[in-house]
């Protein structure tokens, strides 16, 4: 590590919040380029057992953080985040860099053009790390659908990430990069969090601009901050939230007030908070539900009222959810067909354009993506359009109902994250249903547009891996999870004595040998 | 088909059936779909500039290219543009509709799906009127098309399809696909079934897609180049017997390009429908091919009710929701109707039915309108324009206002006639030098030394000359036989090497002999 900074003041510069390297590179006590160092350094060390990232740009990342430096020597006004490294999930087109989106189809596709909330980084002048590993084109909870191999929990190597952004969470949790972006279509971005002891934030619907996000399912996908404290990700949420009018579903309004909200009073004396009876309970483990009635007590302690409120459709949110996201994506992957871009196998012989596409796309789409196409393609199909995609939208509009009642009870809705700690690799890819069952708490939120994100809340007792607690709040109303997310983790970790995520055991530098399901013979050939 | 019908509809693929005999016995029903290219300055979906004749991949971007990632944007103005179109086919326009995604997979359509509108169109339930010549011949009938729809929809890229005999995607070589097109704005114009027009069907077709292309022009929104494919007709036609109340199966004939086709393609398939009905065969629902060359239609792909498309609300934008104060501010904006303007400019010019066709024919309404406000008399500013410039036009294949004559050119040409400087061949010479890019009518005139001869001692001396060179129809003249004068008129007008009021020879010979004209 080539650092010059005074290292009893700064040990490890990679155990800092974004907000503390924010304030120190501001304040002139090390250099971006030291700080991105220090992160390159540990990805290099602990990428090949995490497999976190799937390209690392340390020219890229370097050459960003040297411009800031010279520029905050040359006294320039710059961006809060300026100099703080981010990794960014495969799925945000990145100009000239590989984006895969954990797909075979894509590996060797080069964006020709940034993602808006990727211009909006290179404005706050971030240096990208690197690109983060995912399920394929975001279908999963565990990374392990990633075609470059799962991505290992920190936490417990023999242990899945969460997913899709797997990669995004384990570079944050594992201190390679204090920040990184996540895309949350039915819990991406907060299941992650929660098993990985992290916090990650799915702003409200079109509260992020989409364009340049590779498609999974278009009105339920959102661009979101992953981050370590509340505060690193209100931060991070103000540089990617805002109208872009190159995406029409983008809300055209102001921010919400998330950074003052992740930063002001801890005092939820008046706050309603709803609990969610229909979330939880059977087939949520001991130990989370144990931390989420904890931090029930915690938020009383706080001056919160908590209320039980009842949300009846939720019990159908996942059938639905799992209907409009398979037809949207059957649409929206639709474009791979080896014509223009992507990967091409041509068959034998003199193939015809329809031959080579469907070689094309059989080579070059894990089975988990093939299994929600032929879903999609079939509940779109005249005949069964109106009992499976148009049930599933009136579906949609009564949880829609559900919130805006249970909003008219409470001002914020809370509930464990996750129903489970983070399972074993190889434990559920065979039995697509439990895995899907991973994102019951998280799917609503989808479905209806409202924020929701998701803070540690401590350890399971009975495994000591990280639980989460999800905060749900009404559309536009961003500011107040954070509110309550900020409260809610000052007290825990005075109660704990400090953040959850400070309890990481050492990684491992090598993973231990494959369990008997994973795919390690892609994660051999996984570029890094 | 089973297969045993199969070897006789192929064996009566060609035959036809004499279409006026067809009439007696089948009613033919016709449903006409129009895409129309609007010529907004961008994209349907994205920025990128659209114009025809580009480089091919030359106007592309991210979006257009369904590139990952990328998202539509709606144009703004292709809405408006769509609403206007609604509103001059008398349509109601939605007060809040979505686009949809149609699924298939094909080359030329970058995201694998078209966004299009599905079940929920700007605009529908309009109608237009169309005129055809009256059956007696004397004045014009009209007929009332309904319209179903009229909606937005993205163009898609252009397949050439490189090798083989045909030129089409079978046994080719090699396909390459242009995405300069893929995403210019369309609108689909659709009728309701065309019933009862009998044995006119072909003509009102015909009619139908004239008086739509002239709407397009009026409301200038489009090119309607049909040769350029910025306006396409696909016809769908069926027939069934007369006094059924079930319709036919239908057949779809793709992308007919010029009005002649339409008119064409329909009497084509009348015909070749009657005569698979009459062999007692069934026709087969698909799409045709239209052969300018051949004046025939050959089987596309076969096409069902079924055919399925996967239609869902396009979830990338949000829904087109024009306020009735939007609506009512463009409906200001409509142009006159081509048809109620045309009669009302027959009225002003005093020209005949006849005489007014040939002008809406030769493309000249509107510029014969610019030549009278610049001072012309109607009937120059029609004989110029539907006569001489229309015919020299169509030589060179370009339209009657492409030439570079203007309409001020016109009038000051006319101005140069009915002064008397210039007699009718004169004029015609003149117009060449315009046409040539000599300059106006009165340089050109004085480049080419052309005037009449005004002075009467030059024309006199060379009826003298004529006179006494011609004792024999001098002689018939004088005998009573006036109309002779003419062969005389001739070689003056030969002597003065044209130079010379024809009328003024004629009366100068007529007192020169002391004959009475
Ligand atoms: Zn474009």
């Amino acid at each position: 590590m080539t650092t010059t900074t005074d290292s009893t003041a700064y040990p490890d510069l990679t155990r800092l919040t974004a907000v503390q390297m924010a304030d120190a590179l501001a304040a002139g006590e090390f250099t971006s380029v030291e700080l991105t160092q220090a992160h390159l350094d540990r990805i290099e060390r602990l990428n090949p057992a995490l497999n976190a990232f799937l390209l690392v740009d340390a020219e890229g990342a370097l050459a960003t953080a040297a411009n800031v430096d010279e520029a905050r020597a040359a006294g320039e006004e710059l961006p809060r985040l300026a100099g703080v490294p981010i990794a960014v999930k495969d799925i945000a087109c990145t100009r000239g860099l590989t984006t895969t989106a954990g797909s075979r189809m894509l590996e060797h596709f080069v964006p020709p053009y940034d993602a808006t909330i990727v211009t909006k980084l290179r404005e706050a002048r971030m240096p990208i790390l690197g690109k983060t590993n995912m399920d394929e084109f975001a279908m999963g909870s565990s990374t392990e659908h990633s075609a470059y191999g799962p991505t290992r929990n920190p936490w417990d190597l023999e242990r899945i990430p969460g997913g899709s952004g797997g990669g995004s969470s384990a570079a944050v949790a594992g201190f390679l990069a204090p920040l990184a972006i996540g895309s949350d279509t039915g819990g991406s971005i907060r299941q992650p969090a929660a098993v990985t002891g992290t916090v990650g934030a799915k702003p409200t619907y079109g509260g992020v601009s989409r364009y340049g996000i590779i498609a999974l399912a278009s009105s339920l996908d959102q661009i979101g901050p992953c981050a370590r404290t509340v505060a690193d990700a209100a931060l991070l949420h103000e540089v990617l939230g805002g109208h872009d009018p190159m995406d029409s579903t983008s809300i055209d309004a102001p921010v919400p007030p998330v950074v003052a909200a992740a930063t002001g009073t801890r005092d939820l004396t008046g706050l309603r908070v709803g609990v969610v009876r229909e979330i939880g309970g059977e087939g949520f483990q001991e130990g989370v539900q144990a931390r989420f009635e904890e931090s029930l007590d915690h938020l009383r302690a706080l001056g919160a009222e908590i209320v039980e409120v009842s949300c009846p459709h939720f019990t159908y949110a996942m059938a639905a959810y799992y209907l409009i996201l398979p037809s949207e994506a059957s649409s929206n992957l639709a474009r791979y067909d080896a014509m223009r871009y992507g990967l091409r196998v041509e068959p034998d012989g003199s193939p015809s354009a329809e031959q080579v596409m469907a070689s094309s796309r059989d080579a070059g789409f894990g089975d988990e993506v093939k299994r929600r196409i032929i879903l999609g393609t079939y509940a779109l199909s005249s005949g069964y359009y109106d009992a499976y995609y148009g049930q599933a939208q009136k579906v949609r509009t009564l949880i829609a109902r559900d919130f805006a009642a249970a909003f008219e009870q409470a001002d914020v809705l809370v509930s464990p994250t996750a129903p489970t700690t983070a399972f074993r690799i190889g434990d559920k890819l065979d039995d697509p249903m439990s895995m899907y069952l991973n994102d019951i708490a998280t799917i609503p939120a989808n479905l209806a547009g409202v924020p929701g994100m998701s803070i540690p809340s401590g350890l399971a007792e009975e495994d000591g891996l990280p639980v989460g607690i999800q905060i749900l709040a009404p559309a536009m109303e961003d500011q107040r999870m954070y509110a309550v997310g900020a409260a809610l983790e000052a007290r825990l970790t005075e109660a704990q004595g400090g953040f959850v995520i400070e309890r990481l055991p050492e990684v491992p530098e090598r993973a231990p040998a494959a369990a008997p399901h994973t795919r390690s013979d892609e994660t051999e050939e996984a570029r890094a | 088909m089973t297969a045993t019908t199969g070897g006789s509809a192929a064996a009566t693929e060609f035959l036809t059936v004499p279409f006026d005999e067809v009439l007696t016995r089948y009613e033919p029903v016709m449903g006409l779909e129009v895409h129309v290219e609007l010529s907004t300055a961008t994209k349907m979906f994205c920025g990128c500039a659209q114009s025809f004749g580009a480089e091919p991949n030359t106007r592309t971007c991210p979006v257009c290219l369904g590139l990952p990632g990328a998202l539509p944007v709606v144009n703004a103005t292709a809405v408006e543009s769509a609403i206007r179109i609604g509103l001059a086919l008398n349509c109601q326009i939605a007060q809040w509709c979505r686009f949809a995604r149609k699924n298939y997979f094909y080359p030329d359509m970058p995201k694998n799906f078209q966004t299009s509108q599905y079940d929920e169109p700007i605009a529908f339930n309009g109608y237009m009127d169309v005129e055809i010549p009256a059956e007696d011949g004397e004045g014009v009938e009209t007929f009332r098309i309904e319209i179903e729809r009229a909606h937005m929809e993205e163009d898609t890229g252009k397949s050439t399809h490189v090798g083989g005999a045909t030129g089409r995607i079978h046994g080719a070589d090699y396909s390459v696909v242009d995405y300069n097109r893929a995403g210019i704005p369309l609108i689909e114009i659709v009728t309701k079934p065309i019933t009862g027009a009998g044995s006119r069907a072909p003509e009102v077709a015909k009619a139908y897609v004239s008086a739509l292309r002239d709407l397009m022009k009026a409301l200038d929104v489009s090119d309607v180049r049909m040769e350029q494919g910025s306006m396409r007709c696909d016809a769908n036609v069926s027939l069934m017997p007369i006094g059924a109340e079930v319709f036919g199966t239908r057949t779809e004939t793709k992308n007919v390009n010029s009005l002649r086709s339409v008119e064409r393609a329909v009497r084509y398939e009348i015909t070749r429908h009657a005569a698979i009905l009459d062999a007692g065969d069934k026709i087969v629902q698909e799409t045709r091919h239209w052969h300018e060359d051949t004046g025939i239609t050959t089987s596309g792909r076969p096409k069902s009710d079924a055919d399925d498309y996967r239609y869902f609300p396009e979830p990338d934008l949000v829904p087109v929701a024009p306020s009735r104060e939007d609506v009512e501010r463009l409906r200001a904006t409509l142009p006159e109707n081509p048809a109620v303007r045309r009669r009302r400019l027959q009225g002003d010019w005093g020209f005949t039915d006849l005489e007014m066709r040939d002008v809406v024919n030769a493309g000249a309404v509107d510029v014969i309108e610019e030549t009278v406000a610049a001072g012309a008399s109607p009937a120059a500013a029609r004989k110029w324009w539907s006569g001489d410039l229309a015919r020299r036009a169509n030589a060179q294949g370009v339209a009657v206002t492409e030439l570079g004559v203007t309409p001020a050119h016109i009038a000051e040409l006319d101005a140069l006639v009915s002064g008397g400087r210039l007699n009718d061949s004169m004029a015609r010479q003149v117009v060449e030098g315009v046409v040539a890019g000599e300059g106006t009518p009165t340089e050109v005139a004085d480049a080419r030394g052309l005037e009449l001869v005004q002075d009467d001692g030059a024309l006199q001396a060379a009826v003298d000359k004529v006179i006494e060179g011609n004792a024999g129809v001098v002689e018939k003249i004088r005998g009573g036989k006036v109309q002779a004068v003419g062969a005389l008129i001739g070689q003056v007008m030969k002597e003065m090497r044209g130079q010379a009021d024809a009328a003024r020879a004629r009366e100068l010979i007529l007192s020169t002999l002391g004959v009475e004209g």
